[in-house]
């Protein structure tokens, strides 16, 4: 029997995308627990290389802990450094590909601990670089225990009895710090809490690529992250946490923006 | 108010439930069957199409499970008044 044709052009198209998938991640399953927001930070950053279309030009240096394997997951070049080491060899990767974007991804005990002395010295020659710094306060990968990042009072497995000051020190305020460096054009803390804090940090991530595009300097993001495996909660109650005690005592703000950022997304109005 | 979807991809789902607190229509919940992995992946339920397609899911979602479509405004359009005909015609002469 004959069917009825009717014209293409009366088709309308039903409905759009508003949210998928960035390109700039890979097609595969990552190793981190079930609500880690260390997945949302990845997720962010690939969407800013999405948007900048910079992901061809971009160099990762991964470095070590729990986001240890996050060459396999941006898809990116890439390069592993050993346990701190990351914005030296972010350093030189730059100074010989200075048409590259290269960015260190690190955890607090990566770049606030071993690693203190390489992020400090890159921020203080204002090597051209961006760093993610992902800030959950603990040690994730090794089995949770204190980072110089714990709270005081904090239990971890290495402070059963929770942070004391006496013992060890009070925690330390990277973002704040690494703002203090001449060679720094933007140094902000954002947390990936709730769904508004996770855009804002979008928009900060997005501001410091855009300092490394312009060749301004040396740009970091802090981001309050959860680990609910080592804090021994769900991923829910992980993020009321981040919300109610990690907020409190690293307020969220813009520690260092370069005027020549002003005015950008993510930079204050 | 704007009407939309979620797909959620199952097998990468890791039953976080982070979605879940974040979607302010309450259309997220877990499946009772368990993926590959073995999780409960989150799905849409939403009987009364309340999803608003405002992508709040997913911009939690930590392991970018999640697509999100926003329905489109249909435009009322009618076949010409030509076609109309020529088509009733075509229709009653395959009839
Ligand atoms: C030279 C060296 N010392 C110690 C370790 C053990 N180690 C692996 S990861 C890690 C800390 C990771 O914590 P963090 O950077 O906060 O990352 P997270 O897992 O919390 O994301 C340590 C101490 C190592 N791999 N190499
Ligand atoms: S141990 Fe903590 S930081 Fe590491 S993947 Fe699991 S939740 Fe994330
Ligand atoms: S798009 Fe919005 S309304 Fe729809 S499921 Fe996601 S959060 Fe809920
Ligand atoms: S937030 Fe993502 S991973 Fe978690 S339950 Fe929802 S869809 Fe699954
Ligand atoms: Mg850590």
């Amino acid at each position: 029997m004959d069917t009825v044709v009717f014209k293409q052009n009366h088709v309308q198209p039903l409905e759009k995308i508003t949210y998928e998938r960035p390109s700039s991640l890979c097609d595969v399953h990552t190793h981190y627990c079930p609500g880690c927001t260390h997945g949302t930070a990845h997720r962010l950053v690939a969407e800013v290389l999405d948007e900048l279309d910079i992901r061809e030009d971009t160099i990762l240096v991964s470095s070590v802990g729990c986001s240890v394997f996050s060459y396999n997951y941006f898809d990116v070049d890439a390069c592993e450094a050993a346990h701190g080491r990351a914005p030296a060899m972010a350093t030189g990767v730059k100074r010989v590909n200075p048409g590259k974007i290269v960015f260190t991804y690190q955890g607090d005990g990566d770049l606030a601990s071993i690693g203190t002395a390489e992020i400090i010295h890159a921020a203080a020659r204002g090597e051209k670089i961006t760093v993610i710094f992902v800030n959950n306060a603990i040690y994730g990968m090794t089995g949770g225990q204190m980072a110089p990042t714990s709270l005081l009072g904090q239990k971890t497995t290495s402070s059963p009895f929770g942070r004391d000051a006496q013992l060890a020190g009070m925690p330390i305020h990277m973002a704040e710090l690494l703002a203090q460096l001449p060679g720094t054009v933007y140094s902000v803390r954002r947390s990936l809490h709730d769904a508004r804090h996770v855009l804002q940090a979008k928009k900060a991530i997005r501001t410091a690529f855009e300092a490394q595009i312009d060749n301004l300097g040396f740009s970091v993001v802090e981001l309050l992250s959860s680990c609910p495996t080592n804090w021994g909660m769900t991923p829910n109650e992980a993020l009321t946490w981040v919300e109610e005690a990690l907020v409190p005592f690293y307020p969220l703000g813009d520690y260092k923006v370069d005027e020549r950022l002003q005015g950008r997304k993510g930079a204050p109005k | 108010m704007a009407t939309g979807r979620i797909v959620i991809d199952a097998e990468r789902c890791k039953g976080c439930e982070l979605c879940r607190p974040a979607c302010p229509q309450s259309v997220i919940q877990l499946a009772e069957s368990l993926n590959t992995k073995g999780y409960r992946p989150a799905m849409l339920v939403d009987p009364l199409h309340s999803c608003t397609g405002c992508a709040l899911c997913a911009v939690v979602c930590p392991d970018g499970c999640i697509t999100v479509y926003r329905d489109l405004p249909q435009k009322q359009t009618s076949l010409p008044k030509y076609e109309m005909k020529e088509t009733l015609a075509h229709v009653e002469a395959v009839a």
